[in-house]
């Protein structure tokens, strides 16, 4: 029973400093400081959201897994971009805590920032499968699924993980000086599709073959540092510029299609 | 509803992210170091474009602008060189490597604490090796031209 009691005499208590700037109201920015309780497993998210209930609602956030899931909750955790709900404050080891908006987004509100620029530069990759012949899309054929080996899908697969919490967007120092470059998530989900043996479009390497394209790389790594999902979105492109140098040839077989046939009920097996 | 007002800009990092290499590790070390001495570099190779150029001066200008490499400031100087040379060809060579995808590793299935396989100790030894090769370099250097 004794461990399950909540020990109120050994209660931590951390200063979080938070900024706080309405954008819409045009008012300047300035930091808020709130002293709030923590345990050993709470996170920064807990922490601001105590500060919410019991201290100062008007504080603007943005979350909604609490589980680095979402992607929702990107900020500057003490001069670094974290996700707020997979940081825990014990482990950050400081008496101060210190949370501000992502850099490389626009502000909008406190710690919400503008991803529109991060999530069109994801959509100009064009990420999503895209095949010569249409039979997978068409009904009236039945339907199709592709085959895909262990192999195959280990080429692809850490790069699927990306939530796109825009952490290696913030990291990066081409992007903070580059409003044009497309920074790394969307230069590693380019390869995402370009590895994945389903897609067979063409275009992809000329995409990213630009100015402000993957050739302002410089691996200077960061993104990878800070990914919390292990995307390496560093390695996903070096691989992509490989291909783009001609040191790697791409040699990718297309998927096979196999026909799902209900009737003999092999469940898509060959 | 009023529409918010958003410069583009706000909120950029810009030239300050290149310039605080303390927040991600020996990766973004070895990018601010190798920028750092490949601007420096650039402006050591001008001035010694410049300064092998005053031979069509005769060779009492060629005299006179060579006596500045032989001061306190000018000895420092070039073991600057020396260093910012050698740490920048060595990762340079390194950089070549994995620009092309060279010695990074194959993309796997993450697993928790999820580290990258692109910023492995073959990566971060080469970093350390080019600094080390540059201090030996300057060492060299120092006692080249300060030794008896
Ligand atoms: C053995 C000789 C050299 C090698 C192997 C070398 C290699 C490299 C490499 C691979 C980069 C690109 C790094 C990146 O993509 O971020 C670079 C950048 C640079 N190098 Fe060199 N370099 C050499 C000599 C020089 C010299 C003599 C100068 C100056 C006259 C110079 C000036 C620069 C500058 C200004 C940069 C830009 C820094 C940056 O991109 O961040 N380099 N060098
Ligand atoms: S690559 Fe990693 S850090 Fe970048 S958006 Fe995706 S999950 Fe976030
Ligand atoms: S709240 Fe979803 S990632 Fe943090």
């Amino acid at each position: 029973m004794n461990n399950t009691t909540i020990d109120n005499k050994n209660e931590r208590r951390i200063t979080l400093k938070v900024y706080r700037e309405n954008r819409g109201q045009d008012s300047g920015s300035h930091h808020d400081t709130f002293e709030v309780p923590y345990k050993k497993w709470t996170t920064v998210l807990d922490a601001l959201l105590y500060v919410k209930s019991y201290m100062d609602p008007s504080v603007a956030i943005r979350y909604s897994c609490r589980m680095a899931s979402c992607g929702s909750c990107g900020m500057k955790i003490n001069g670094v971009p974290k996700l707020a709900c997979y940081t825990k404050i014990s482990e950050l080891e400081t008496s101060t805590v210190e949370c501000e908006p992502l850099p490389n987004f626009p502000i909008i509100r406190d710690l919400v920032t503008d991803f529109s620029r991060f999530f069109n530069h994801h959509k100009s990759m064009q990420p999503y499968i895209q095949t010569n012949d249409s039979t997978e899309a068409d009904n009236s054929k039945g339907t199709f699924s592709f085959y895909q080996s262990p192999e195959d899908v280990d080429k692809y697969l850490q790069f699927s993980y990306c939530i796109k919490c825009g952490l290696c967007y913030s990291a990066c120092p081409t992007v903070g000086t580059d409003l044009n470059f497309p920074g790394p998530q969307a230069l590693a989900q380019q390869y995402r599709y370009f590895a994945d043996t389903r897609d067979e479009s063409k275009k992809r390497l000329d995409i990213v073959d630009d100015r402000h394209g993957i050739w302002r790389c410089h691996f200077a790594g960061s993104c990878s540092k800070v990914c919390p999902k292990g995307v390496d979105p560093a390695l996903g492109i070096q691989l992509l510029r490989s291909y783009m140098l001609g040191i790697s040839k791409n040699d990718k077989i297309p998927a096979k299609k196999i026909e799902i046939n209900d009737d003999n009920n092999n469940n898509g097996k060959i | 509803m009023k529409e918010i007002e958003r410069p583009t800009r706000n909120n950029l990092e810009g030239i300050g992210g290149w310039l605080n290499p303390s927040r991600y590790g020996w990766e973004r070390i070895s990018y601010w170091f190798q920028r750092l001495t490949g601007v420096f570099l650039l402006v050591y190779f001008i001035g010694h474009v410049y300064e092998t150029s005053t031979i069509v001066n005769g060779q009492n200008a060629w005299e006179s602008f060579l006596e500045l490499t032989q001061t306190l400031w000018g000895h420092l100087f070039l073991i600057m060189v020396i260093g910012a040379s050698t740490f920048h060809s060595a990762n340079g060579i390194r950089l070549i490597f994995t620009h092309a995808g060279i010695g990074l590793g194959t993309p796997g299935r993450p697993d928790y604490p999820y580290n990258p396989a692109s910023l492995n100790y073959r990566q971060k030894s080469g970093i350390w090796i080019a600094l080390i090769l540059a201090a030996a370099a300057m060492f060299y250097g120092f006692n080249v031209l300060f030794g008896v």
